[in-house]
């Protein structure tokens, strides 16, 4: 961290300057014992959610489909994914003999091991008493622990793509590929759209964000990059819409096809909490962390300590549930659609929203002139209402090239097909669409006269 | 106070722990039955070739979006450092961002117009 500091001191060269403001959260009463206590806490914490997810994921997907999902273990079947754990772990794991076996285990392992990682430096609730210290409840903060939380995600793909190249296999090859090309082609998006919250915080800081948004969170100032944030995270966990890696009907399994049992189960299990780790980044980057929501937040106890923790999870299983939802609703796209939209679309998207949230930021910091108006209590500079009314203009003007544009594309495809076709044009039989007429295939080689034009009647082509 | 890094390695330990246990323990409850058949790839019955372990091969264009991931990660790396630092630099920081970006769109659009953001 403090190479990088110096780097971008030595870039800048300003001498004073500090790399962001250091972490808000207090670690000094904070003994190592008392880390892997929360350490414990965070594991147990993702396990029993996971547990939970697994259930609740099955039930609403059941309701959406007029289904009631699982209900038979225990109440409510919640004691369903409990089973289906035990029972993954009862069986026997084969290792197929094409395998590169030590890859081929290091690849689940790697799989299930830093899915946690990430949570380590996200702030599930305000500083509390724990065995007599005063501590956050956040694992660990660094300078640059949002950086640290892509960091391990980036090498959480290593597990996928050692998992698709040691199975020996088509589909678990293709599946790894896919996903790989997939979370990379993602994850330019999703930085993106965290450059955002970087500059309205001033700090990579976790904790430093969450007190930054004390005021307002993130997600209405930086709606855009929220939205953004939102598509990318889906894409990067290989959830639907965008499971292309395991596709059913194409690679069958994807990347995980050979492995079995236990195996198997690190990977479910990483892409579950996978889930929750991107949803708790994306609390802590635009819904306060762990906050109460704005009108609750006026109640004076429920602030900070424990409560924080009551927060933090229900803004996570906002998300989660959004998942839910996508999964229930949405279709499963094509991967050119997929890869199309996340480099033609969200990164263009969020490099201009950049630019904008660039001027913007300056003009409120008064670098681009003073003059202001002043609307009862508050002060608008001129220069931001300026950028606001350019920025519209042009939005307004690519609007509407691009509709434009949309009308002529429509207007060339809404060409009246031609009256007469010829069924054999392609090599084999086409039948005509209603109302064409058949063009009887040409005799002429044979040395026979050619045969006049049929005409086909338009019911018998619905109904034939 | 320790580093805050300590913290990140004990969270890597656990985690590591729980795999490790959790595939040793199916590995050494889990019933074992040798059958031929079950050590097969996942196919209809042949053996896939290539071999995909060993110098399989997969589509030339997966290179391209990691080829593009290496330019345009590397631009949102750089930004990071601008983003946080932006409010002290004044506008310097402002003028070389937009600079930045702009230089970077430049290639982008290149990159478009050449085809390489097309998958088909």
């Amino acid at each position: 961290m403090t190479t990088l500091a110096h780097a971008v001191t030595a870039i800048g060269g300003i001498p004073s300057l500090a790399f962001g403001e250091s972490p808000k959260a207090d670690f000094s009463d904070t003994p190592v014992w008392l880390s892997v206590v929360k350490g414990v806490f965070i594991l147990v914490y993702l396990l029993l959610s996971t547990l939970l997810v697994i259930w609740f994921e099955r039930k609403v997907i059941g309701r959406m489909q007029l289904r009631p999902g699982p209900n038979r273990a225990g109440p409510f079947g919640l004691f369903q994914s409990l089973g289906d754990g035990l029972k993954l772990l009862l069986k026997e794991d084969p290792v197929p003999a094409n395998v590169d076996k030590p890859v081929y285990k290091l690849a689940a392992i790697i799989a299930g091991t830093l899915c946690f990682v990430s949570f380590s430096i996200m702030p599930m609730g305000g500083s509390v008493w724990m065995f007599g210290h005063h501590t956050p409840l956040q694992l660990t903060d660094t300078p640059v622990a949002v950086l640290l939380a892509l960091a391990v995600g980036g090498v959480g793909i290593y597990g996928i793509v050692l998992a698709g190249w040691s199975s020996g296999s088509t589909y678990p090859l293709l599946g790894a590929v896919r996903s790989s090309a997939q979370m990379i082609s993602y994850e330019i998006a999703m930085g993106l759209s965290l450059v955002a919250v970087f500059l309205y915080s001033g700090s990579m800081s976790t904790s430093q964000i969450v007190a930054s948004q004390h005021s307002l969170w993130n997600a209405i100032p930086l709606v855009v990059s929220f939205a953004i944030y939102l598509v990318t995270m889906v894409g990067e966990t290989n959830r639907l819409p965008f499971d292309l890696a395991e596709g059913e009907g194409e690679l069958t399994g994807g990347f995980h096809t050979e492995y079995a049992s236990m195996t198997f189960a690190m990977f479910f299990l990483g892409e579950y909490i996978n889930m929750f780790g991107v949803s708790a980044l994306a609390t802590t980057m635009f819904l306060g962390g762990p906050a109460a929501p704005p009108v609750i937040s006026l109640i004076p106890f429920v602030n900070g300590g424990w409560w924080g923790l009551l927060w933090f999870t229900l803004k996570l299983w906002f998300f989660i549930w959004f998942f839910v939802w996508l999964r229930g609703a949405l279709p499963r796209v094509r991967y050119d659609q997929f890869m199309r939209f996340g480099w033609k679309t969200l990164i263009p998207t969020a490099l201009v929203w950049l630019v904008f949230l660039t001027f913007i930021r300056g003009a409120n910091n008064g670098w681009l002139g003073t003059g202001a108006i002043h609307v009862g209590r508050l002060t608008f500079y001129w220069s931001t209402i300026i950028i606001i009314v350019i920025a519209a203009a042009l939005a307004l003007v690519v609007a509407s090239v691009w509709d434009a544009r949309a009308q002529r594309a429509e207007a060339a495809a809404a060409e009246p097909p031609p009256e007469e076709v010829d069924p054999y044009a392609g090599g084999f039989p086409v039948p005509p669409l209603p109302g064409q007429r058949l063009r009887e295939p040409s005799l002429t080689a044979s040395g026979l006269p050619e045969a006049p034009a049929r005409v086909v009647p338009s019911e018998e082509v619905h109904h034939g | 106070m320790t580093s805050p890094y300590v913290a990140v390695l004990i969270m890597v330990a656990l985690g590591l722990a729980f795999a490790v246990v959790a595939v040793g323990l199916s590995a050494v409850i889990g019933p074992k039955t040798y059958n031929r058949a079950k050590l097969e790839a996942y196919e209809c019955g042949i053996q896939p070739t290539p071999r995909a372990a060993s110098g399989g091969r997969f589509p030339v264009k997966y290179y391209l979006p990691a080829m593009l991931f290496i330019i345009f990660d590397i631009e949102s790396v750089f930004l990071y450092p601008f983003a946080v630092a932006f409010n002290q630099m004044g506008l310097f920081a402002l003028i070389e961002m937009v600079l930045f970006i702009a230089t970077v769109f430049v290639a982008y659009a290149y990159v478009w117009r050449r085809g390489g953001l097309e998958w088909d």
